[in-house]
């Protein structure tokens, strides 16, 4: 007799395990993809999932197959013209029609490609994959705790749930013997009386009855006793104790002076966004600041970070000036891990780049774990970068890397926050 | 039976779980009367995306994990999604009972298209075939593949992901060449089989130790010429290895004995392609028509069967852009369907070519020829002249050694017989897989495996993939392993080989 069942209901990823099989093997060619595709994307959509192309042969299984050639007969339905004997010149292999050739690999879905979508926590995975920030510290109670919970022993009050019952059966056993322990050894020892006036026929009744009476009021009063009562009763006890939290606290500079051109601040904000994405995903916790700056910084907001339209001349120490301010202000260094990065093209006023050095070396350098430059442009270093590259010989919490176009982007970033080796 | 007193069944379109049962006594009933005898029937109800795992599981209920089915996972959810391909109505599993799937989204006619096709069709011909029959056990398929999930998870566990995938890529590569196409040793029960895999695994490492041990008295005078090993060419490589590769540790052989019997298992359905489909679909044509015919389905029912039912059986021309080969359903259906006409309606032809069926009980002569053939027997024996002349068949013989190709045969009175041979050997197998022996083993030298291959009418095998495989082949055996062909003058030509690289 059949029967009918609903599966529908059942989970629909039954091949989950085996999608991530395929992604593991694939790994590194799909990191490849992935890496390749951050740095043609615009700036709004850098968060969707990605769509994935690696070379068919590579994920090819191989079998025994017969090539071309030889002696074959094939048969064939439709015959509309043929008559036996016929002479054909052989088509030519694979295809024919030459207008379609070309159609197929516009599309970027020729056959030489095995394309596939992921999603967009498999693509925010695989980008920050091995990533951290340096020199990361738990260092603080902060005032805003993580609370973890753990076992406290037990309690005599609690809710039901937690009743721990061999605590309590325990209890109730201690209990039990503390109130009737003496009486029964008491009716022992008499039992033990009566028995031996009974063997030695000494059959004095009251005396007998008298014991008898004084057993059988013991026997009751153990009986009394309760199994178990409340008073025995412990629950699971649990306590809420805080854990040691790392705070951080990330400081962007930007320089959105005039120099900066249009091409030059899309590519600091992409470097941006990446940071802020890989921050937001590994770290739940972390301050941003950011600092724009011209020959004034000034904090602002996320939205106008990216999006607001300012220029002016440049004086990058104006910035330093402000993070360190902020600094002291509300970010001491021992509750902090403080990081920074700033990006500009490394056009400053030329008297200001070695107030900048000062400022990093005496105030900022001894406070953060971290502090990265990147320098976007294509022209010859400045005095901004000479006098930076002296801070890196001093400190190896500083790093400058050079950015010169739009695919050098994904690789700074990475080797800048790269997993350090324990 | 007049229309007007069967109380008809609603035409839908949705569909729910009482009406499905409505309509599945009255199929089974009917399929009664035609004799189908079936295993018991477990119709589960699936969603698209259900239906995509099952695909990329080619088909298993229950299969170990593997990338390859991550990529067919895959590629099916990509094709599926830009619209390039539509799923199938239904899948169903040669198990008892027999699984079938039906899609959420069909709508009831469509169901019970469905029910006919995989519930009374496909499900008799697995218990009536006799390559079913002999090859597979729909008692223990399901135990078994649920054995063989487990125990590959179990072996991932204790020697690694990375180690059991290797394995498993390497047999996936020899699927093929992991079939006994002759013989066949009777199937033992699942404890019996948990309770042998226990024995070899302690039994067969010192017996494989044993073949290898070269003994202490060195041979002083020059043996004459060593026997080969084996001492007959081998077809099934999978077995030859899993009994007699040096090197494998005894969950090595598990594996390898374990997609053997996968593979072994969906042998038959390999060879039996047109019959099975043209088994099914005439009976689901058979079987909605028998409905209509009672006044129990709708004109609207019927419409949309036979709309579905004409799509299925199309077969497109040689010169169309949707021609990609002979369509198995069209071609089945069309057999089956003038195998009947034969017995009801025979004509002088008929009489000439089928004199023994012309004329005879046509419920028994198909169920005759559904249970004692294969695609290859099944074309050569019940081709008719009718089927050839509306299908408009002709053959090409395409050789390499000249310029042009030739139309060999039409479908004309000439024609026929050839024409019946040519497309019956074009569905047999062993024409269409390379013929790869195991032909030598060097026991007393470097242990190197030596495989043959024998063309089939000087048809190269194709050189790259080839020499994949043998890496694959490479890895199970642990030695050196070359691939020789057999060219048509007897000479002996090595074609690729895997070599352990020298440190």
């Amino acid at each position: 007799m059949a029967h009918f069942i609903d599966r529908r209901l059942n989970g629909k990823n039954k091949s989950t395990v085996n999608r991530q099989r395929f992604m593991r093997r694939y790994n590194s060619q799909i990191k490849k993809a992935v890496s390749d595709a951050v740095n043609n994307r615009s700036i709004q959509d850098i968060t969707s999932g990605e769509s994935v192309s690696i070379p068919t042969r590579d994920i090819s299984e191989p079998m025994f197959h017969q090539g071309k050639g030889g002696d074959r007969t094939i048969v064939h339905p439709g015959n509309d013209q043929f008559i036996t004997g016929d002479k054909i010149n052989r088509p030519p292999p694979a295809g024919g029609s030459g207008a379609g050739g070309g159609e197929a690999s516009d599309s970027g879905e020729g056959n030489d490609e095995f394309n596939f979508q992921i999603s967009k926590d498999e693509y925010l995975d695989l980008l920050f994959e091995d990533l951290e920030l340096p020199n990361l510290q738990e260092n603080q109670f902060n005032s805003i705790v993580e609370m973890k919970t753990h076992r406290a022993g037990y309690t005599s009050n609690g809710n039901p749930g937690n009743i721990a019952i061999v605590k309590s059966l325990q209890n109730s056993l201690a209990r039990r013997t503390a109130l009737s322990g003496s009486k029964k050894r008491k009716v022992k020892a008499l039992q033990l009386e009566v028995d031996e006036l009974t063997q030695r026929g000494d059959v004095e009744g009251q005396f007998v009855d008298e014991l008898k009476k004084e057993i059988a009021e013991l026997k009751k009063r153990i009986s009394k006793v309760p199994f178990i009562d409340t008073f025995d009763l412990r629950y699971n006890n649990f306590e809420q104790y805080a854990v040691p939290n790392s705070q951080a606290v990330m400081f962007c500079l930007m320089d959105v002076s005039g120099s900066m051109d249009q091409p030059t601040k899309d590519m600091a904000k992409r470097f941006y966004i990446l940071l802020y994405l890989f921050l937001t995903r590994t770290y739940k916790k972390i301050e941003v600041v950011y600092i724009r700056h011209h020959t004034q910084a000034k904090e602002v907001d996320e939205h106008e970070f990216f999006y607001s339209q300012e220029t002016g001349g440049t004086i990058v120490s104006s910035a330093l000036k402000l993070m360190d301010k902020i600094v002291t202000d509300k970010f001491p260094a021992n509750e902090w891990n403080i990081y920074a990065a700033q990006a500009s093209d490394g056009d400053n006023w030329a008297d200001d780049s070695p107030l900048c050095r000062k400022i990093l070396v005496d105030k900022i350098m001894p406070r953060v774990r971290y502090f990265s430059y990147i320098e976007i442009t294509n022209r010859a270093h400045q005095t901004l970068w000479r006098e930076y590259e002296k801070v890196a010989e001093d400190y190896s919490q500083f790093a400058l890397q050079h950015i010169r176009q739009l695919e050098d982007i994904y690789p700074v970033f990475r080797e800048l926050f790269k997993k350090q080796a324990a | 039976m007049l229309k007007d007193e069967v109380k008809q069944l609603s035409d839908g379109p949705d569909w729910n779980f009482p009406l499905l049962e409505e309509y599945h006594v009255e199929i089974k009933r009917i399929a009664e009367h035609y004799r189908l005898d079936t295993y018991p029937n477990q119709i589960e109800v699936i969603t698209a995306e259900q239906m995509m795992d099952a695909y990329s599981s080619v088909g298993m209920p229950i299969g170990y994990n593997h990338w390859s089915f991550g990529k067919k996972f895959i590629q099916t959810e990509q094709s599926y999604k830009r619209g390039q391909m539509g799923l199938a109505y239904e899948i169903v599993i040669n198990s008892s009972p027999c699984i079938a799937y039906l899609m959420e989204e069909n709508t009831i006619p469509m169901q019970a298209l469905v029910i006919a096709h995989a519930c009374y069709g496909h499900n008799s011909f697995f218990k009536g075939n006799y390559l079913f029959k002999s090859w597979t056990d729909a008692e223990s398929i399901i135990d078994y593949l649920l054995f063989s999930k487990n125990y590959i998870a179990e072996c991932e566990q204790k020697y690694g992901i990375d180690a059991v995938e290797n394995i498993v890529d390497s047999c996936h590569a020899l699927m093929s060449y992991g079939v006994d196409r002759y013989k066949r040793p009777s199937e033992p029960s699942l404890s019996e089989e948990k309770r042998r895999q226990q024995e070899r695994t302690d039994y067969l490492q010192t017996q494989v130790n044993e073949l290898w041990r070269t003994l202490p008295q060195s041979n002083e005078k020059a043996e004459p010429v060593e026997p080969n090993f084996p001492a007959e060419p081998q077809e099934n490589m999978l077995y030859f290895v899993e009994k007699n590769a040096p090197l494998l540790q005894s969950w090595q052989r598990e594996i390898i004995r374990i997609v053997r019997k996968i593979s072994q298992y969906f042998y038959p359905q390999k060879q039996t392609q047109v019959m099975n489909e043209g088994w099914a679909t005439f009976w689901h044509y058979t079987i909605t028509n028998h409905l209509y015919d009672e006044g129990l389905v709708s004109d609207n029912f019927m419409l949309e069967i036979l709309h579905n039912h004409t799509n299925v059986v199309a077969q497109p021309a040689y010169n169309s852009p949707y021609y990609s080969g002979m369509n198995p359903y069209a071609l089945g259906f069309a057999m089956f369907t003038d195998i009947r006409r034969i017995c009801e309606h025979p004509t002088a032809e008929d009489k000439a070519w089928f004199p023994d069926i012309a004329g005879s009980d046509w419920l028994d002569t198909l169920h005759f020829a559904m249970q004692n053939f294969k695609d290859e027997s099944f074309i050569s024996q019940y081709l008719s002249p009718k089927v050839m002349r509306d299908m408009h068949l002709f053959s090409i013989e395409d050789n390499d050694s000249s310029k042009y190709i030739e139309v060999s045969a039409i479908h004309n009175e000439e024609g026929y017989q050839q024409l019946r041979s040519k497309l019956s050997a074009q569905y047999n197998l062993s024409n269409n897989e390379p013929n790869i022996q195991v032909f030598n083993v060097d026991r007393k030298g470097d242990r190197s495996l030596t495989l043959r291959y024998v063309p089939h009418q000087d048809i190269p095998l194709e050189g790259k993939s080839a020499q994949e495989v043998m890496k694959h082949l490479h890895r199970l055996w642990g030695f050196d392993v070359k691939l020789e062909q057999v060219q048509a003058n007897g000479n002996i030509e090595l074609l690729c080989q895997s070599i352990t690289p020298t440190p």
